[in-house]
């Protein structure tokens, strides 16, 4: 951990213009949870609706499924992508610094973005359909925390893998995780949403079933998933940052 | 005082071979790395910048291997030739935040110094986004100095610049290298890289074609034989004549592309040659359409370096 990295970091990432965007996806859960909420105060059928599985089918198909990957997707590429591309990144690499703190300190200031911009949102979009702060709110909270941080991770490494992260990343979470993982049940096992989901449906415990909380994989597989993959992320991304080519490519 | 070598060092990029089997050492003074794009400089750079480790041989600081060893950055100074740093900070801040990255006990005095050092201080508080090329350059060289580096990597520093900070960047590094330490900057301009290096290393396709100070090396390329290619009212007469001069060393009678002919002269002294030719078509009454030097681009200037 390193703090004038994390102040470049925070910097070059919370642009004004990012800012705006990133903010677009919480406010658009919150629109819609708030939506739900007056709509339910009108009609009695939908506040029935809503103490069973309304709120985690919104919080998990929308802030779970959507929110947490997109915004992981733009924090965790955002973070170290733009500086490797401009070859910015010298001035971070030309320095006595460990290359893993620069690459955990970067993952930190990213898994702060998602915490501010989708676990938080979730958080109070749980409070605002279900009134209260109980296991659906902590659950989903939770689950987002955990699955943002791994997602971040991954994207990340992207980032200093491959110029194309954006764009691959976006074809991991749409694809993958959407399309094959509902289509193809094996495929659900290496899904980033899969293990938030299975940390969800552990808070929930028993009452999961009945909201429709349900994952592919067990808690103690999705939680070792999610801590293998963010650690093996970040570990591989320190290394490869230790040769970089500077200059023009000549 | 700090040594780098670089012995029998090799570096490729898949099937490319960016720099093939150099051996240099750079000691204290300004080394000028001279080169026409796509020689191999800024991979060379990299790889004494500890970025890059060598696919062969051996890239060392004072007997230490420069790779995966971020301890080396508190002597090695880098600035590199992208113009792209952390614009929405201001000159200052980046400086300061180069110097707390060093992790030096007092960065502000370091910054402070490092600004002043680059004649930046009144501009220090604007933004880098609306800093001229020029500018942009002198903060770049700032955070390449702040930590006071005992060697000093630049790569092509003068790009952009205009001939008052030309000179201006030219004095600075003469007083660094003066100072005892080493310092090493890249340039594909013989005239930019003679009027500061003490020693030049010429690099062409990544290979190191010349090693020198400036004598030697503009004496190399400007005695190499000249091609020149010749019109003429009767070029077969031309050939037999030129080849009696001593200034020449080859003729070849060609076509011309145009169903005409040409002749092609090698001259080892140009200066004499072209002072004799107009003299020899006169005696011989051979009239001359066209006298036409042949491919002087800085390449094959170079390329007669490595050939040699």
């Amino acid at each position: 951990m390193n703090a004038t990295v994390a102040s470049l970091t925070r910097r070059s990432l919370l642009g004004r213009r990012r800012t705006i965007v990133l903010l677009l996806l919480p406010l658009a859960l919150l629109a819609l949870c708030t939506l739900a909420r007056i709509l339910a105060g009108l009609d009695p059928n939908i506040a029935r609706e809503l103490d069973h599985t309304l709120a985690p089918n919104l919080l998990g198909a929308f802030g779970i499924a959507v929110l947490m990957p997109l915004l992981s997707l733009i924090a965790g590429t955002g973070s170290i992508g733009p500086e490797i591309d401009e070859g910015s990144i010298v001035y971070l690499l030309a320095k006595p610094l460990n290359r893993y703190s620069i690459v955990v300190t970067k993952l930190l200031v990213a898994v702060g973005v998602v915490v501010a911009f989708g676990v938080i949102p979730i958080a109070v979009a749980g409070v605002v359909l279900t009134g209260e702060v109980g296991a659906v709110t902590v659950g989903h909270m939770l689950g987002a925390l955990a699955g943002g941080t791994a997602y971040a991770a991954v994207f990340l490494l992207l980032a200093v893998l491959t110029k194309n992260a954006v764009v691959l990343g976006l074809i991991y979470a749409l694809i993958w995780e959407s399309l094959v993982g509902g289509l193809v049940p094996g495929a659900q096992t290496l899904s980033v949403q899969q293990w938030s989901t299975a940390v969800v449906e552990k808070v929930l415990g028993t009452s999961a079933p009945a909201l429709g909380v349900q994952s592919a994989v067990g808690f103690p597989l999705g939680i070792t998933l999610l801590v293998v993959v963010t650690v093996a992320a970040t570990a591989y991304a320190g290394r490869r940052l230790q040769t970089v080519r500077i200059g023009e490519s000549d | 005082m700090s040594n780098v070598l670089l012995d029998q060092v090799s570096r490729w990029f898949g099937n490319v071979v960016a720099v093939n089997d150099v051996t240099m050492h750079l000691g204290p003074g300004v080394t000028g790395l001279l080169g026409p794009n796509g020689a191999g400089k800024s991979t060379l750079i990299s790889m004494m910048a500890g970025f890059l480790a060598p696919s062969a041989g051996t890239v060392t600081l004072d007997g230490r291997p420069l790779h995966r060893d971020p301890e080396i950055y508190r002597e090695v100074g880098l600035v590199p030739e992208r113009e792209e740093m952390y614009d929405a900070l201001s000159g200052w801040e980046f400086v300061l935040a180069n110097a707390k990255l060093h992790l030096l006990p007092d960065a502000d005095a370091a910054a402070r110094r490092a600004i002043a050092t680059v004649e930046m201080t009144d501009v220090q508080d604007r933004d880098i986004r609306t800093y001229s090329k020029g500018m942009r350059q002198r903060i770049k060289m700032a955070t390449g100095i702040v930590h006071d580096p005992t060697v000093l990597l630049l790569d092509e520093p003068f790009n952009g610049m205009d001939p008052r900070q030309r000179l201006h960047l030219m004095d600075l590094l003469h007083q660094l290298g003066d100072e005892g330490r080493t310092i090493l900057f890249s340039s594909h301009i013989l005239e930019e890289v003679e009027q500061i290096a003490g020693r030049i290393e010429v690099m062409v396709a990544g290979r190191h074609a010349a090693s020198g100070d400036f004598r030697e090396i503009r004496r190399l390329m400007t005695q190499r034989p000249h091609q020149y290619t010749l019109h003429s009212s009767d070029d077969r007469a031309l050939a037999s004549a030129v080849i009696a001069e001593p200034s020449t060393s080859g003729v070849e009678l060609v076509g011309d592309g145009r169903g005409g002919s040409a002749v092609q002269v090698a001259a080892t002294d140009y200066a004499a040659f072209v002072h004799a030719l107009p003299r020899v078509a006169a005696r011989h009454g051979i009239r001359l359409f066209e006298v036409r030097p042949a491919d002087e681009s800085l390449e094959s200037v170079f390329a007669y370096l490595v050939a040699r």
